[in-house]
């Protein structure tokens, strides 16, 4: 236990000194900001004729404000935000074969279940963080909104921000994961990224898009793809939208709220043990 | 003289390719070892897995009494494996800082292993900005953080400079005699020479010799050059000295020390002018090209 906790405290000491991990948590911030937040701000402020059309001002305003925290933060987590999460985890695990660093890290003395699980360990340390931060900033944006235009200030109920957090938790780890896991597979860090990112942005919308309308046999496949489950599980913690206020592209009704959290989950788990049973029984060349 | 390596027949194939082809040696305890062989011989396989990177196909070893692998025989050992290998973003001393936090040592021994290849002063740079050879030196650096018992350097003096090679010969010569055993592989003979109590040399995978180096020259041969050349050899021929055909009054004699001043003398009473006589000492050189192309020609 103690190695695992030594390899966690080691990576979290890279990770924080990686200018990429950085770049990453600043293009998810300012994403969720622009989106969640400057873009309905400024239709809201200019009348309803902004980037926005369609919807009224008020309703604008009111996506701003600090009710929608929740649903403003995960409303990039099934698609662009998943995929910056995606690219941390193939960044994380990948870049160790691209380097040649980990054979300097198996040399040390933790075996490669330790070594591996202290890895897993620090990347959720990190993705929690980065949700944190992104909440936190838009609690911060929602918040001087409401000042600045005099409105209520009503804050969601501590168990809806906890479940709104888990939540997006759950669906940035299972990115990451799926990340790391092309990276340990890969041992590679730019194939992965590209094949994950073609997979999330490409991919699983065709599938999802088909499979709604003209190909409903695809149903059953769509229901398990990892994308169509964070987009479930965001929107069974999001709070309801002000009218004419569409869900976030990728947030869907397809899968129950339960049967979502736990294919996440499964995602999570599955990507964890296929990563440490091929680092085991490979050899490091 | 306990070994603190062994193996046994260890042999790494791919597919039908053995690279490591039944492998046998010893490291005994306290020996800068030298493991030698050309580009390619089967070196680094052998060495990847003494620290369990690489699984042997049949055969097996042991480091410091354990497999290889066991994080008890890691904490052990320091290695630096086929080159250097070090995260770019980050600086030499914080680099060094990751491997200690790895090794369970933490960051108390990262300043001395800096100063103990000389890069104390470059050690809050990015490793980016190192040249090949200060990465090196950061590599052996990563090997000593451990204050290991084993040291096990794979072609350390890749890319250093004249006088960064001599020092790392100084210092790998200091971690021997300070009580480390030390296990290097190269393929530049002189520097095994110089450095190491016992060599190992390897080709094609096998291993083709073992022994100390003063074993492994053998015995020395003196040059004569002497005229007339027919009186030379007959006179040899009757104290039963072997000499090598002469070239424009040149010979090698295969002769003992013990046995030079008497065959002199010999040669000087029967009246041959001699020029020139001096003990040449046989090179690790040729010992490596007779022992690595027999093995060739056997395949």
């Amino acid at each position: 236990m103690t190695e695992v906790v030594d390899v966690t405290r080691a990576e979290l000491f890279k990770t924080v000194r990686r200018p990429g991990v950085w770049t990453l948590l600043a293009v998810a911030v300012v994403l969720s900001q622009v989106f969640g937040y400057v873009i309905p701000y400024l239709s809201y402020a200019g009348g309803g004729t902004g980037p926005i059309e369609g919807a009224s001002p008020e309703a604008l305003l009111d996506s701003t404000l600090p009710d929608q925290i929740v649903g403003n933060a995960l409303g990039g987590f099934p698609v662009f935000a998943g995929a910056l999460a995606l690219v941390l985890g193939a960044l994380l695990f990948g870049s160790e074969y691209g380097w040649g660093t980990l054979k300097t890290l198996l040399t040390q003395r933790p075996g490669r279940v330790t070594v591996l699980a202290g890895q897993f360990i620090a990347m959720a340390v990190a993705v929690a963080i980065g949700v944190l931060v992104m909440f936190v900033l838009g609690a911060v944006s929602a918040t001087a909104i409401a000042l600045r235009e005099d409105r209520a200030r009503s804050w969601p109920a501590p168990v809806e921000l906890l479940e709104g957090y888990g939540a997006g938790f759950a669906i940035m780890l299972m990115w990451a994961t799926l990340g790391a896991l092309l990276g340990v597979l890969l041992r590679n860090v730019a194939l992965p990224i590209g094949l994950g990112v073609v997979w999330v942005l490409g991919v699983e919308n065709l599938i999802a898009g088909v499979a709604g309308s003209v190909m409903t046999a695809l149903q059953p496949l769509r229901d398990v793809l990892p994308g169509v489950n964070a987009g479930s599980l965001a929107s069974a913690v999001m709070p309801a939208r002000p009218p004419g206020i569409d869900a976030p592209p990728g947030v869907t009704t397809s899968v129950t709220d339960v049967r979502a959290l736990l294919t996440v989950l499964c995602y999570v788990v599955v990507c964890v043990a296929v990563a440490l049973w091929a680092s085991r029984r490979r050899d490091v060349t | 003289m306990s070994a603190v390596v062994v193996t046994r027949n260890l042999t790494k194939a791919y597919g039908d390719t053995a690279v490591v082809d039944r492998v046998s040696l010893s490291v005994h305890r306290g020996e800068v070892y030298g493991f030698l062989g050309p580009n390619g011989a089967g070196k680094t396989t052998t060495l990847r897995m003494l620290l369990g990177l690489i699984r042997p196909t049949s055969g097996d070893a042991t480091v410091l009494g354990r497999r290889p692998g066991d994080p008890a025989a890691l904490a052990r050992v320091g290695s630096m494996i086929e080159g250097p290998a070090f995260y770019p973003y980050l600086s030499g001393h914080d680099n060094l800082a990751v491997m200690g936090r790895y090794a369970g040592v933490g960051t108390r021994t990262v300043q001395a292993s800096l100063e103990a290849v000389d890069l104390a002063s470059r050690g809050g740079d990015k490793v980016s900005t190192y040249s090949l050879g200060m990465k090196q030196r950061l590599g052996v650096a990563a090997a000593l953080l451990k204050e290991p018992d084993v040291v096990v350097l794979d072609e350390p003096t890749n890319g250093l400079d004249p006088a960064g090679i001599r020092e790392m010969r100084a210092l790998i010569r200091r971690l021997g005699n300070s009580g480390r055993t030390v296990i290097l592989s190269s393929h530049m003979l002189g520097e095994v020479q110089q450095v190491c109590d016992r060599v190992g040399v390897i080709a094609s995978g096998r291993v083709v010799a073992e022994n100390t180096v003063d074993e492994l020259r053998g015995d020395s041969h003196v040059v004569l050059r002497a005229t007339p050349s027919d009186v030379v050899t007959v006179t040899l021929a009757g104290l039963d000295v072997e000499a090598l055909p002469a070239v424009d009054g040149h010979f090698e004699l295969e002769i003992d020390e013990h046995r030079t001043g008497e065959a002199i003398r010999a040669l000087v009473l029967a009246g041959v002018d001699i020029r020139e006589v001096r003990r040449v000492d046989r090179q690790l050189e040729d010992v490596f090209f007779e022992v690595t192309e027999e093995a060739v020609s056997h395949d």
